[in-house]
This record gives C-alpha cells, structure tokens and sequence, in this order.
C-alpha cells in the first residue's frame, strides 16, 4: 500500500481541495447570514449577498448624496495613490541606503546601526510626532507608509548587496571598473528585482499603516470609509471594501512580480535553472 | 448538514449559550456612565441582582463604539450610550431597544472649538475636525443650523478621537467638535475659543442605559434590578458627605482623572440623580422634539440604513407620542422602571 508521505493529489483533485476551504467559508457565511436575517431582517452584521451587492452598487454607481462624487472610485483613488507615493518613496531610499551600506565599508559603519535601532521602532506608536512633524493632510499619511516599510526595505537590500559574491567585485575591479561602475553595472542589475521582491513582501505592511493613516483622520480613501461606516456597523459597505482591497493587493502583487519578469529576466532565469548552468 | 452549520453558527454568533437568568451590560469611560463602574466594584449591582435572584455581570468595554456593536449583534443584553447611537445603530439595526435609565444629558460636554475666530460664522470655509457622524457631528450641524450655516459651507474631516488633542496642536487643524474630556484639554491651549456648546441645545445629546426590549419583557427582574441598583448609586454620589466624595474619587480614577477633573466634567453633565428629575425629561414633549431633530440628522447623513425613505421610518416611541413609523418602532423610552424608582417600590 502506498504510504500516505507518498501520495499526491492529481491535478483536478488539487484544484477542488484548494477550492474547498473557500466554499466551505462561503456555506458557513450564507447559513449564519441566512439565520440572523431570518431572526431580524433588518440584521446588519452578516448581510446577505443580495444586500451586499446593493451596499455595492450604491458606493460604486450612485453619486453621494452629500457631494456627488462617485465614492468608491473616489477611495480607491486616493488610497492607491497615497499607497503608491509612500511605497515609491520607501523603495527610493531604500534603495539606496541599502546599497551604498551594502557595498561600501565606510556608509555601513554608521548606518547599519542606525538602520537596526530605527526598523525597531513602530511606526503607529510615533503617529502623534509624524501629525506634529507632517501635519494632518496627506503628507503625513504618505509618511506614515514610507517611515513604516524604508527600514525593511533598506535592511533587505542592505543584506542582499552583501550576498553578492565578493569574485564578482574583484573581478570588475581588474577589469578597471571603478566604485560607481560596480554599484551601477554590476550590483544595481542583480539587486533590482530584489528590491521588487522587498516591494513585494512589504505591501502589506503598507496596506496597514496606509489603513491606520486613514482612520486617523481623512475626507477619503478606503480604510476612511471602512472606519465611518463602522460607526454604524454597516457591514454592507465594509465586507465589499474588504474584498476589494484583497483583490487590490492581488493584483498589485501580480503586477509587481509580471514586472519583474519582464524587466529582469536573468533573475527568474538564476532560481530557475540555478545548478545547469 | 445545514442543519449542524446552522446550530454551531448559531451557538458562536449569537448569546444563546448562557441560561437565561444570567445578564450581561456593558459600558465605556465617559463621565455620566463612571457610576457604572464604582457600582459593579462596589457590589451594588450585585446586590440588586440577588434581590430579583439574577445574575448581571456588568463589562467595561474600552471603544465605545465596539460597545455598542456587540450589544447590536447580541453579545450583551445591555449597554450605555446616546440617543443618537441607540438610534442610528442598535434600532436602524433592527435591534428593538429600550431606553430603560435616562442618566443625563450633555450640558456643555460637547463643544466647537475655534483657533481663531469667536464665533461659529467664522467656521465658513474652514475644515473642521470630528469623529463624522458621532453626537459632536450632529452638534455641529444643530450650531451651523442656528448661525444660517450648512455643512456645505465648510469641510468635515473624520479624525479619531484619540487622537484628536494631538491633531488640534499641528498647524492643520483650526477647528475641532469633540466632547469631553478631550474638550477642556483642547479649549485649555492658548488661542482657543469654544464658539459652540451643548449647553445651547439641553437636553438633546441624552447618555442612556439602553437594554433589549425583548430581553426586558420576559425578564422585568432585570430592568428592575438595573434600575435600582443605578438609583442607589445615584443617591450615594449625589450627596455631601465622605461617602460621595469616595465614590466621586472612585469614579474619577476609574475614568483616569482625579477629583478636580471629574468635577468639572460633571459641572458640565446635566446628571439625574433622581428618579423624578430623569421622568422629567423622558415625559415631557421635548424628547419628542429631540429625537426628530436627532432622526432628521440621522436620515440625511444616510444612517437610517437606505431601506429608508424618510426620516420616520424607524418609529420612535416616548410617553409623550410617537415619532416617526408607529408600525417600525425600534426605540422605546419606557418610564415604567424609573417610576417604579420614583415611587419606591423597586
């Protein structure tokens, strides 16, 4: 008989177990919405789909009483772009106080401490001296993103610049290529797509404080609405939210990893075929 | 299948699971529902319970509005709050509520506050800083309403309140609504001028014991036994001696003050001390009035929930006539108990 360590699931069962669990939350969430509503129609904690799509479809494609603006969008606009600016910001710098301390003996002495005292600190409980520092608008906010992941980033690349094999330095080096050339044409190239695998795997952090920035104080944005409606429990508005932030994150992480393999394909090709060569 | 789904999900998500005789309240920090707290430590609450042979566990909830929340989706039989809460969350949630104790109302508690300027025309333009759509909201809207303003005239920006005091010290902020006691610390910085105040509007942002109106009419014991052990307290903080004073001191450290704050806080607090001072308010015409002000708000700031087509649908029930939908009332203030305590016959 076959021991169980041994036995792989073939493809279609592989799909369907995968599938499973989601089903099985979407039965457990149709059967306890179904008994609340049936106790009070007028339940709000577990809407059912149909007013899930109502709450929907009255952000996304009526204007709001109040302004006239398209909310949604409106939200997902300015997350996106508050997200994008503090991420693009954190990536930057980080970037290059990775790189130059990963490379260069003399900026790692003083910044690498710097950079392991500072990644300790947490970033939401420095909120009241960023508004005091940046003001309440969206500088502060965007701060709050770039404050909260530069420090990853920055150790991330800091570590991977270390990786890169020291022959290759020396190699550049008597073929007469100078510091700025190493760092341009030998460490940039193979450290790029590990900044977008640092992108990658701090986007979530920068959801979180982006989330946290808003429910601070705001006029808009996602974790803005998700945090007023909360006030009146409004679960047909926020679960929606939820999924589309979740299907927002997904594609941004598609995205940033199509990227990174069209842009860098020697870097999918050295963990693939790493060993033939 | 279903039917074992339905019965854990039913087990896990709603309060069926403790005997019936056993109740659970919940209340959060703020200055007319600290008696809450000195009562359950004190073992007043206790002792009232055993008097009806119930048992009533009595939780302090540190977000108010999570409070509120969990006792909308059933996890508490009981809990504090105003009557614009009661009424845009647990009763637009199809929760029938009572408001079974009126403790008081805000009297100067809540307040606008202005870096410079001295008067609330001067917020024409400005932003303005509140937690949106809480009771400073609806005071900021009855203010601008009495100057010929509207909330069009300027921008509401959503901020927590947590960190409102923080917020109003950077160079952003010109203008907050908020309540106390964030509103002393504010008004306290230089430059600061409160332009508006509850005191304007009495009797309008009203804290309550808000209690399941089903839970209370298979169990009157409850309400009785809530109802008095509150006037208990209410009388014993109420009077000069060192009694007071212990239980004021009890409060104040409760709710992270000393003696001297909590004063003030309760200067500005309309608080019932008597049974007969909380009839007032509940029997007379005004509370009618109020609560359509309050609904009006409610409806236009779309917290009715949009299943409504007016500012009545969700009905309103007061001894002194309904407002709204008779046949949709979800929130009843209901004398009963506090003439019960009025009469003595808890």
């Amino acid at each position: 008989m076959k021991r169980l360590i041994n036995w792989q699931p073939n493809k279609p069962l592989g799909i369907f177990l995968g599938l499973l669990p989601f089903a099985l939350l979407l039965v457990i969430y149709l059967v306890s919405s179904d008994l609340r509503l049936e106790a009070n129609p007028n339940d709000k904690l577990l809407p059912s789909f149909a007013q899930i799509s109502d709450g929907f479809s009255r952000m996304a494609f009526e204007p709001s009483r109040r302004t006239g603006d398209y909310v949604f969008w409106q939200d997902t606009a300015s997350s996106l772009t508050r997200l994008a600016l503090g991420v693009a910001i954190a990536a930057t710098i980080g970037l290059m106080i990775g790189l130059l301390a990963g490379s260069l003996p003399l900026f790692s002495s003083w910044l690498s401490p710097l950079l392991t005292v500072v990644s300790l600190i947490p970033p939401l409980a420095i909120l009241p001296i960023l508004f005091i520092v940046f003001g309440l608008g969206e500088l502060s906010k965007v701060m709050l993103i770039a404050i909260g992941i530069t420090p990853f980033i920055a150790r991330d690349i800091l570590r991977r610049t270390q990786e890169v094999p020291s022959e290759q330095l020396v190699k550049a080096q008597t073929l007469g290529a100078n510091t700025s050339q190493i760092l341009i044409r030998v460490l940039l190239p193979q450290i790029m797509p590990k900044l977008i695998d640092a992108v990658r795997l701090s986007l979530g952090a920068g959801w979180l404080f982006l989330i946290a920035a808003e429910a601070v104080a705001a006029t808009d944005g996602l974790g803005y609405r998700i945090f007023l409606v909360r006030r009146y429990m409004a679960m047909d508005v926020i679960l929606p939210y939820v999924a589309w932030i979740t299907l927002l994150a997904f594609l941004i992480d598609l995205s940033l990893r199509q990227m990174s393999q069209l842009l860098f394909p020697w870097h999918d090709l050295n963990s693939k075929q790493g060993g033939k060569s | 299948m279903k039917r074992f789904l339905a019965l854990l999900f039913t087990l896990s998500l709603t309060s069926f699971s403790h005997a019936s005789d056993s109740f659970k309240v919940c209340w959060s920090i703020y200055v007319g529902w600290m008696p809450w707290a000195y009562g359950a430590e004190q073992g007043i609450v206790d002792k009232w319970a055993d008097k009806y042979d119930i048992d009533i566990e009595v939780v302090q909830i540190n977000d108010y509005i999570e409070s509120i929340n969990q006792y909308t989706a059933g996890e508490f039989d009981a809990c504090t709050m105003t009557n614009m809460d009661a009424l845009t969350i647990p009763a637009a949630g199809g929760v029938d509520s009572t408001a079974l104790i009126v403790g008081d109302f805000s009297n100067g508690n809540d307040g606008v506050v202005l870096k410079d300027g001295d008067s609330l025309k001067d917020l024409k333009g400005q932003q303005v800083n509140l937690v949106e759509l809480s009771v400073s909201h609806y005071l900021l809207a009855r203010g601008l309403d009495s100057v010929g303003l509207s909330e069009k005239d300027l921008t509401v920006v959503n901020t927590s309140d947590a960190d409102m005091v923080a917020a109003y010290s950077t160079d952003d902020v010109t203008a907050v609504a908020t309540w106390n006691p964030l509103l002393s610390e504010i008004e306290s910085m230089p430059n600061s001028t409160k332009v508006f105040d509850s005191s304007k509007i009495p009797g309008e942002i009203i804290d309550l014991l808000v209690i399941n109106t089903e839970t209370l009419k298979a169990n009157p014991k409850l309400g009785k036994a809530l109802t008095g052990a509150w006037y208990e307290i209410m009388s014993k903080m109420s009077g000069s001696d060192s009694a007071a004073t212990k239980a004021k001191t009890y409060m104040a450290e409760a709710s992270g003050t000393d003696l001297a704050g909590y004063e003030a806080q309760l200067a500005s607090t309309e608080m019932f001390y008597t049974p007969k001072a909380a009839l007032e308010l509940t029997n007379s015409a005004d509370l009618v009035k109020t609560m359509k002000n309050v609904a009006e708000f409610s409806f236009t700031h779309g917290l009715l929930g949009e299943g409504a087509p007016d500012a009545g649908y969700i009905g309103i029930e007061t001894p002194a006539g309904t407002f709204g939908n008779s046949s949709n009332v979800q929130l009843r203030f209901d004398p009963t108990y506090m003439q019960m305590a009025a009469d003595g016959s808890l």
